[in-house]
């Protein structure tokens, strides 16, 4: 470096502030580099893109198609907010509390999760037993068997594209348990690819989505014909308020559960993944001490926060972090940068696999939280006990990084391809 | 062993001993109703809300920061409130009562 700036002045092109200018310059340079190095040094790292926003002034600025959204960055403000349903509805014009909105896109209500209480309480009371069915043991044996097969498949192979080759079939196959549907309903559901609602380079695709609705319409008329123990039937004989929920109730929790347990799931696996190849020691962990993989599901989460935000309505004018928000403008829960809060987690840059407090807010919190959890967490479990058993090592051979653009932050939520070598444990 | 006795939402008294490990996982071994332990034990889900017996809160002490903000937005919250999995079987809880919130 010296020897350049010798010459650039020996050779008249530096001088006077034109030299102190070129330092700045160069100063940045490496100063970047060094940056870059240290923040970029693994691929399995997630930024935290929130920090100085969420320490300034605790709220971020997204324009999504002319219906801006305040971010609610701050855990404290996030769990006030999601608990606090009057002020902060989900009951609102449906789409419209999803970033980036889907008012133009449907007209169906989700259920439950765009209905408030007390209404919303009455619908999770039908489904909620269902959902945690994952908790019984016959559930978990044929989930290990299921993870156990897809493992032994993929031990050794050259080269495997993650998300596609392994998170995208782990998560449908697991479905079928959700669902109680035959096991090969995950082909066709393998075959949408992983992202249902949107083909390549569109971001909203109302055909596409379309696929996952006449999906769904074939299949509950096929309950309707030939009632069974799966969860469509389940469905159409519940009661409602005295009544049987109507086929349009049905549709909406069952796009709903296809929806909401998709990119998530195959998000936190294919993450999962990554971790753990730049990490073998916490292979080796899992198998000397197996009983801290719970608390690794529940820090994997808070970390990867598979799903960033959410929002909510405001139903009068407010204010939060000094901030007035108006009536009929729209909020989110930033999880993501919830889970990053230092007044809560030390060290929340670090994964720390047993992590004993970790109030995390990655399934969401209070009325809405997350109704798959319990299905998510018994396939992390599952995963991480399968690859601690059969697993030595993962290597990572290329990857291509899935980065959400919110106007002021832009978030590294996982990958959109990633190459990697499993090799057995031998 | 140390004796720890839950009473649940539909008044079931059912007393169950350990030695070891949180209050919390005692009862999701044993099935008690209203106590799911969803999160593990972390302090992040509130699926393990018990009210403990006025007398017996001497024993099990009050909740820390963190437990006191979860407990502040859940349902039937009041000052006997605690998240069971942050209570660690030790002689110290014997005999203690633990109503299920939930
Ligand atoms: C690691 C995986 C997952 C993560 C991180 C996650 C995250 C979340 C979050 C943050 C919410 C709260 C939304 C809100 O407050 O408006 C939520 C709600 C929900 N999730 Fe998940 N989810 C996951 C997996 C699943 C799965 C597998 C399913 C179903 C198959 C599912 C179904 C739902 C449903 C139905 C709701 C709405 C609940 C309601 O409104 O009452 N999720 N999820
Ligand atoms: C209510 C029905 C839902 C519909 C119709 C729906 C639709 C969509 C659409 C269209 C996208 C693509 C957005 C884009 O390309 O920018 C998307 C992405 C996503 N959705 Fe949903 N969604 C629904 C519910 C949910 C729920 C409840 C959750 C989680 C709790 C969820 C989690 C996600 C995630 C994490 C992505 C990001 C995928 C990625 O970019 O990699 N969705 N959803
Ligand atoms: S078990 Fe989740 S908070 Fe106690």
């Amino acid at each position: 470096m010296n020897r350049i700036v010798y010459l650039l002045v020996k050779n008249g092109y530096l001088s006077g502030t034109n030299y102190l200018q070129f330092c700045e310059t160069i100063g940045e340079i490496l100063f970047t580099r060094t940056l870059n190095q240290k923040y970029h040094m693994k691929k399995s790292e997630l930024p935290d893109p929130f920090e100085k926003a969420r320490l300034d002034k605790g709220y971020g600025n997204l324009n999504d198609q002319n219906d801006p959204v305040t971010m609610l960055l701050r855990h404290k403000d996030v769990r006030k907010s999601a608990h606090n349903y009057k002020t902060f509805q989900s009951g609102a014009q449906p789409g419209r509390i999803v970033v980036p909105s889907e008012v133009n896109i449907r007209d169906a209500r989700q259920i439950p999760f765009e209905v408030d209480p007390p209404l919303h309480g009455e619908y999770r009371a039908i489904i909620e037993p269902w959902f945690k069915r994952p908790l019984l043991p016959e559930y978990q044996e044929k989930l290990t068997a299921q993870i156990s097969t897809l493992v032994d498949g993929i031990l050794n192979k050259d080269s495997l594209e993650v998300v596609n080759e392994f998170a995208l079939p782990l998560q449908s196959r697991a479905l079928t348990l959700l669902l109680n549907t035959p096991f090969s309903e995950a082909e066709t559901w393998i075959s949408w690819g992983t992202h249902v609602f949107r083909s390549e380079g569109e971001a909203l695709d109302g055909d596409k989505a379309n696929i996952l609705y006449n999906y769904i319409d074939e299949q509950i008329d096929r309950a309707l014909k030939n009632p069974g123990d799966d969860m469509y039937s389940l469905l159409l004989s519940s009661e409602f308020q005295g009544k049987k929920l109507t086929r349009e109730e049905v549709k909406g929790v069952m796009v709903l559960t296809f929806a909401g347990g998709r990119d998530t799931v195959i998000n936190a696996v294919t993450n999962s993944i990554s971790y753990l190849a730049e990490h073998p020691e916490a292979l080796e962990r899992f198998r000397q001490e197996p009983e801290i993989i719970g608390k690794a599901v529940e820090e994997f989460i808070r970390y990867f926060s598979p799903l960033t935000q959410m929002g909510r309505v405001v139903t009068e004018d407010t204010e939060v972090c000094e901030h007035a928000i108006k009536a009929d403008s729209r909020i989110s829960l930033c999880w993501a940068s919830a889970n990053r809060d230092t007044t809560v987690f030390e060290n929340p840059n670090e994964i720390v696999l047993d992590r004993k407090i970790n109030p995390h807010v990655g399934f969401g919190f209070s009325h809405h939280n997350c109704l798959g959890a319990t299905h998510a967490r018994q396939i992390l479990k599952i995963l991480l006990k399968t690859l601690a058993e059969k697993v030595g090592s993962i290597e990572i051979k290329d990857c291509k990084e899935n980065i959400e653009h919110l106007d002021e932050f832009e978030r590294k939520v996982g990958f959109n391809s990633i190459h990697v070598k499993f090799k057995s444990l031998t | 062993m140390v004796k720890i006795t839950f009473i649940t939402s539909d008044n079931e008294t059912i007393t169950l001993e350990g030695k070891s490990g949180s209050v919390m996982a005692l009862a999701v071994d044993n099935g008690i109703k209203g106590i799911d332990g969803d999160c593990g034990g972390v302090c992040s889900c509130a699926t393990c809300h018990v009210h403990v017996a006025p007398e017996d809160m001497s024993k099990t002490g009050s909740a820390s920061q963190i437990e006191a903000d979860m407990l502040e937005l859940d349902d039937n919250v009041n000052e006997f409130s605690r998240l069971c999995c942050q209570l660690e079987i030790s002689d110290s809880l014997d005999g203690i009562v633990l109503k299920v919130a939930n």
